[in-house]
């Protein structure tokens, strides 16, 4: 994975550096909380509800396992023994003293770590595939143009106060695992005549007016990456929506213009943009990619799996996937226990998934946008130890994308946003639907709350989605179905009036029997939803 | 404090800038003032007239001004370009690399503050027309 040379190791450090003296002045009175609000945003601070809560970047989701071990002594130190991992592949922690921060960031720093726009109205942290280089489906390790595309991203002095945030994916393969269509700019590494290049993906996103992002060019070059970013960045900042934050991000100005005149702009912005000398060299990119390439496989590695121990047999059916290498295995660990809060590690969790990172996966660990941790290049013939472990640590529930496999956004408990808590109704579900065999039995189901229509938990993308609102002063949860994050994208549409909190547990409940009682063959969820449509839900649960 | 900041080394242009609007109808105008919005590329057949664009930001947070600056310069605009309005401090390092030499902040800028600042990166990341290598480039020559 990526090592910081001299450059990058000093542009942290002076950050640190640089938010320790806007917190001083802050502390001082020398800054307003309005004048301070933008600086602690570039730095990942947000105010929350109860404390401060500081966002770490963890970009493309990869980290090793010293790193991972700084996340565990964070947790310990500053915060209240845990942290939560976030659906853009970063962690976050809930009860941070502004007087600590500066000290956190350094503790960061020295293990080429940062928070460095993890919030605020410009380029957040770059997201990935968290299959990258071990997918047996991709055709280029994506994480390389992830890393170009961070370092350009930096501190960038144009694009530092935009209309609103700005979200970038980047993906290898067919299989869309990382929902690069609802991002501000989602990039696809495709092959064109030999060579590979980025198509471009423009104005997607999910919030309170989610929108699937078109296609607005097929293939950039390597060469022209960073001019034909900000072409598009450049045209969002001038023409982009800042009456009514609501309207602001690209998605509604790619709308509003129509695709074709949006295009159209950022093709004569990138005409201008290409003569300007904006692009590394490819040289760049090779030193990059020198450093994600394969770990040493063992090419002699068994397929040989022994799986006579039923409960290791059924984690290893759900919870790994398929390793370009042969002998080898992607693990999932899945952050979703019954009871728990999806996303949450204890800094012991932490720290034992950074060691067996370091003993099984050479020191490679990834976050998902589904809030679970990869280690990813595990051998086959280690996995039944690894899972031992895992198992021990309460590590290993094998719910890989089944219902209880929930996203669920931080809610009421912890937000100053939310209308409702996500966090109780996650638990009850995973409490519902605790038998294995049940979920198994339904199969891949991707279950997505939000306790706000800002739409943190991606309830929008969900095959079964929930949203919670307020309804004169109580909490109250409308249901969706029909979305997808995959590469079969689409928007999740609501079924009719809302519920309580066991009410919708029990309209679930309903769909998914509609669901086993309609399905045809090896149907998902998603698949008898989509023929059968919507009217047979609803019926189905309003009667 | 301060309330004028000038990173050039000509005399203060004296004409009062008048609007896009007044400068194009205007054969004898050299400073114009380009508000939040306004397209600063209406400006780029007359750069050789101009000797001040005043680029003014209404609020610290509203970042199309920046825009506004690195279309002139990469348009080759030598002149004054001044940051007025809600110009605070953190934000003047960010203006210098998009091509601001002269700020006219509403509220006085601490010039201790302003000059720890501006020194502080020794390098960058970007390519912008402040023409500092990036660091890209100092890896590679």
């Amino acid at each position: 994975m990526y090592q910081y040379d001299k450059y990058d190791q000093q542009m942290v450090d002076t950050r640190v550096a640089e938010f320790r003296d806007q917190v001083e002045r802050r502390l001082a009175g020398n800054l307003t909380e309005d004048q301070f609000k933008p600086l602690r945003l570039m730095n990942g601070l947000y105010l929350q509800l109860h404390a401060y809560m500081l966002r770490v970047a963890i970009p493309y989701g990869t980290l090793n396992g010293k790193q991972m071990r700084m996340l565990g002594h964070i947790a310990r130190k500053y915060d209240r023994d845990y942290g939560h991992f976030t659906t853009r592949q970063n962690i976050q922690y809930n009860w941070i003293k502004l007087e600590d921060a500066p000290d956190i960031l350094a503790d960061l720093a020295s293990v080429e770590m940062h928070a460095i726009q993890t919030s605020g109205n410009c380029i957040r942290n770059i997201s990935s595939d968290q299959y990258a280089g071990a997918a047996a489906d991709e055709i280029a390790d994506p994480r390389p143009w992830a890393e170009i595309l961070r370092q350009w991203s930096s501190f960038h002095p144009e694009f530092s106060y935009l209309p609103r945030k700005f979200k970038i994916a980047v993906i290898a393969s067919d299989e869309d695992r990382a929902a690069m269509r609802l991002h501000d700019i989602g990039i696809q590494l495709v092959h064109k005549d030999g060579e590979l290049g980025a198509k471009f993906f423009v104005g997607g996103g999910m919030g309170r007016t989610p929108m699937i992002a078109p296609e607005i060019r097929d293939f950039v070059p390597a060469d022209e990456l960073i001019s034909y970013a900000e072409a598009c960045l450049r045209v969002y900042n001038r023409y982009g929506r800042r009456d009514n934050k609501y309207k602001a991000r690209i998605k509604i100005l790619v709308h509003e213009l129509g695709k074709e005149e949006y295009t159209r702009q950022v093709e004569e912005e990138f005409a201008h943009m290409k003569t300007l000398g904006l692009n590394p060299p490819v040289e760049e990119l090779a030193r990059i990619s020198e450093y994600f390439a394969d770990p040493a496989f063992d090419t002699n590695a068994s397929d040989d799996l022994d799986l006579s121990d039923p409960d290791f047999n059924l984690w290893v059916d759900q919870n790994t996937e398929e390793h370009k290498q042969a002998g080898y295995a992607i693990a999932v660990i899945s952050l979703k226990p019954t009871s728990g809060i999806p996303g949450d590690a204890s800094s012991a969790q932490i720290d034992l998934m950074a060691d067996l990172a370091e003993q099984y996966s050479f020191d490679e660990l990834r976050v998902t946008h589904s809030q679970n941790i990869v280690l990813p290049h595990v051998k086959k013939s280690d996995l039944y130890a690894l899972w031992q472990k895992l198992d021990e640590a309460g590590l290993a529930p094998a719910n890989l994308d089944l219902i209880t496999d929930s996203i669920a956004c931080p809610g009421l408990d912890y937000c100053s946003l939310a209308n409702a808590r996500s966090i109780p109704l996650a638990q009850k579900i995973s409490e519902r639907f605790a038998d294995l065999g049940r979920q198994r039995e339904l199969g891949e189901l991707k279950l997505k709350i939000s306790g706000c229509i800002n739409a943190c938990g991606h309830h929008h993308a969900g095959h079964i989605g929930i949203l919670g609102v307020d309804r004169k002063g109580t909490e109250n949860y409308q249901l969706l179905l029909g979305g997808s994050a995959a590469e079969d994208t689409s928007l999740a549409k609501i079924t009719g009036p809302g519920f309580d909190e066991d009410g919708v547990i029990d309209a679930i409940e309903t769909v998914t029997d509609l669901y086993l009682k309609e399905r045809q063959e090896d149907e998902r969820f998603i698949d008898t939803y989509r023929r059968v449509g919507m009217a047979a839900f609803k019926e189905a649960i309003y009667g | 404090m301060v309330e004028a900041i000038r990173f050039r080394d000509d005399d203060t242009h004296e004409e009062p800038a008048v609007s896009i609007e007044a400068f194009l109808d205007q054969s004898n105008a050299t400073a114009v003032r380009i508000e939040a919005g306004e397209d600063a590329r209406l400006l780029l057949p007359l750069l050789d007239r101009l000797a001040l664009v005043e680029i003014d930001f209404p609020a610290f947070g509203d970042g199309r001004g920046y825009s506004a600056a690195q279309i002139l310069r990469e348009a080759g605009y030598n002149g004054e370009l001044r940051a007025s309005g809600d110009v605070l401090v953190d934000q003047i390092a960010y203006m210098r690399r998009c091509g601001f030499d002269a700020f006219a902040p509403d509220a006085p800028i601490d010039a201790k503050v302003m000059d720890e600042a501006l020194g502080r990166y020794d390098e960058v990341y970007q390519a912008t027309t402040d023409d500092r290598a990036p660091i890209w480039k100092l890896r590679h020559g």
